[in-house]
């Protein structure tokens, strides 16, 4: 494996057209958490003429939600939820200038599309490795939505949190350039 | 006849609950490196390292594998010879449940209404309890919680008993390249086969209480779960689906007689977060 690149957010368009599918990469900084419920919610907010809970602009959102934080943990076990729930809401977060989604597994052509037309990155973490993450988080604090429990928005301070680029702005997608280089018959 | 208060069941399930979701069992630890050893994709090594470390720091620091410590399932089997004294058994299943969950620090991940009504319970029950009435005078139970990564990625299709093995085969082998990634491969695949609709995904949610790799009594079918699990390893999804020889760890197949007209066939994948954990309570006499 190659070296890993450190990467301090934000996520600005300049770091972003650095990155290609499959470069193994340490996130450094601030990132945001939201999955299912509070995407919903944040997507029906901006159609209300709301404000978001946060500026996404060259922001990264963690899809996760932890487990609860036993007493002197900053938070539970924090690996990635699966991001193809997230597919019908992403687009229009990047349109406003999110530049990162980290989380695990394939995404849809409308959200490839769009990472494409505004310049996002699509990261893998490691699914499964939730106590193994959870020691890279080093701060985290519920900013909004605290009656989603385990969904609520949190932000979170994170160091060389380990991660792949699994699609790129360009579109290339480690997940099918793997898939074809060891797929057999 | 032996009696089994209700007190030492719930004692039992929260015990279960925390000890499956921190401890990772051997024979899933010697799977990872099994694989590890066989994948030829650096990074797909590089996977299974972290999740060799990961099992370690969940054991060592009593903390969950994974954040989704899942939707409890039970299998209990109840001797005939047992009588259970208390409350319900469901009610004290589910009270279990309720406490390990909450001691333990595991997620509650349960939603009231599937559809109109999606608030957390707030404790991860109702837990889903499938019971089974067997000789003897002891009460056994397992808890598997599953993680819904895994479990959305499963199928289950009625196939024509003219499709014979090459579709089973071919079903399962779909299923999983359509999972691709999003089941936090390395996988272990449950297969169902025969019953009913419903016995079906029984059967196959049943097969991944097996430890990792113990194949089904039947030499015939412990061949399909050879083929199959060559078949699913050549289609290079991979630890994580990066890419790789090892997507699934094992095959696991289960089977029932069925009726003349059908061949049903269930997939249940699980994840590398295999979980499961068993007791059995002896009671006192009656």
């Amino acid at each position: 494996m190659a070296a890993e690149i450190l990467l301090q957010t934000p996520l600005t368009q300049a770091k972003v057209a650095q990155l290609k599918a499959g470069d193994a990469v340490l996130i450094s900084g601030t990132i945001y958490t939201g999955r299912d419920a509070a995407h919903k919610k944040m997507v029906d907010a901006l159609a209300q003429g709301q404000e978001l809970p946060f500026d996404v602009k060259d922001q990264i959102i963690y899809y996760v939600g932890p487990s609860p934080a036993k007493p002197g943990q900053v938070i539970g076990s924090a690996g990635p939820t699966t991001s193809y729930r997230m597919d019908a809401y992403a687009p229009k977060l990047i349109e406003l200038g999110l530049s990162g989604m980290l989380g695990k597994g394939w995404r849809s052509p409308e959200v490839i599309e769009a990472m494409q037309a505004h310049g996002a990155i699509y990261f893998a973490a490691i699914g499964g490795a939730g106590a193994y993450i959870a020691r890279c988080i080093k701060e985290a604090e519920v900013i909004a939505y605290p009656e989603l429990g385990p969904e609520a928005v949190r932000k979170l301070r994170v160091e060389n949190l380990p991660a792949i680029v699994a699609i790129d702005a360009s579109g290339k997608s480690i997940y099918a350039e793997g898939k074809a280089r060891y797929q057999q018959n | 006849m032996k009696i089994i208060h209700t007190d030492e069941i719930i004692a039992a399930v929260e015990k279960l609950c925390m000890d499956a979701n921190y401890f990772l069992g051997e024979d899933m630890l010697q799977a990872f490196h099994t694989a590890q050893a066989a994948e030829q994709s650096p990074l797909g090594q590089n996977v299974l390292g972290i999740l060799i470390e990961n099992a370690d720091i969940a054991k060592t620091e009593q903390v969950p594998m994974c954040q989704d410590t899942g939707m409890a399932v039970i299998f209990a089997e109840l001797g005939q010879e047992v009588q259970v004294t208390g409350m319900s058994l469901t009610e004290a299943l589910n009270q279990g449940v309720r406490q390990g969950y909450a001691k333990g620090y595991l997620r509650k991940s349960i939603v009231k209404d599937p559809t109109l009504h999606r608030d957390n319970t707030g404790d991860n029950t109702p837990t889903v309890i499938h019971y089974d009435i067997v000789p003897g005078d002891q009460l056994k139970i397992t808890v598997a919680p599953k993680g819904f990564g895994s479990e959305n990625m499963g199928a289950l299709k009625m196939c024509k008993p003219s499709d014979g093995l090459e579709g089973v085969i071919n079903f399962v082998v779909e299923t999983v390249d359509k999972a691709g990634a999003n089941p936090c491969p390395p996988i272990i695949v449950g297969v169902g086969v025969g019953g009913d609709m419903e016995k079906a995904a029984i059967l196959a949610k049943h097969s991944l209480l097996r430890e990792a790799g113990e194949h089904n009594a039947d030499p015939e079918w412990q061949k399909v779960e050879a083929e199959i699990l060559r078949r699913v390893n050549q289609l290079g999804i991979g630890p994580q689906g990066f890419g790789g020889t090892q997507t699934a760890l094992a095959v696991h197949i289960e089977t029932f007689p069925t009726h003349i007209a059908g061949m049903p066939v269930a997939v249940n994948i699980n994840c590398h977060a295999a979980r499961h954990k068993e007791v059995v309570l002896t009671g006192r006499d009656a």
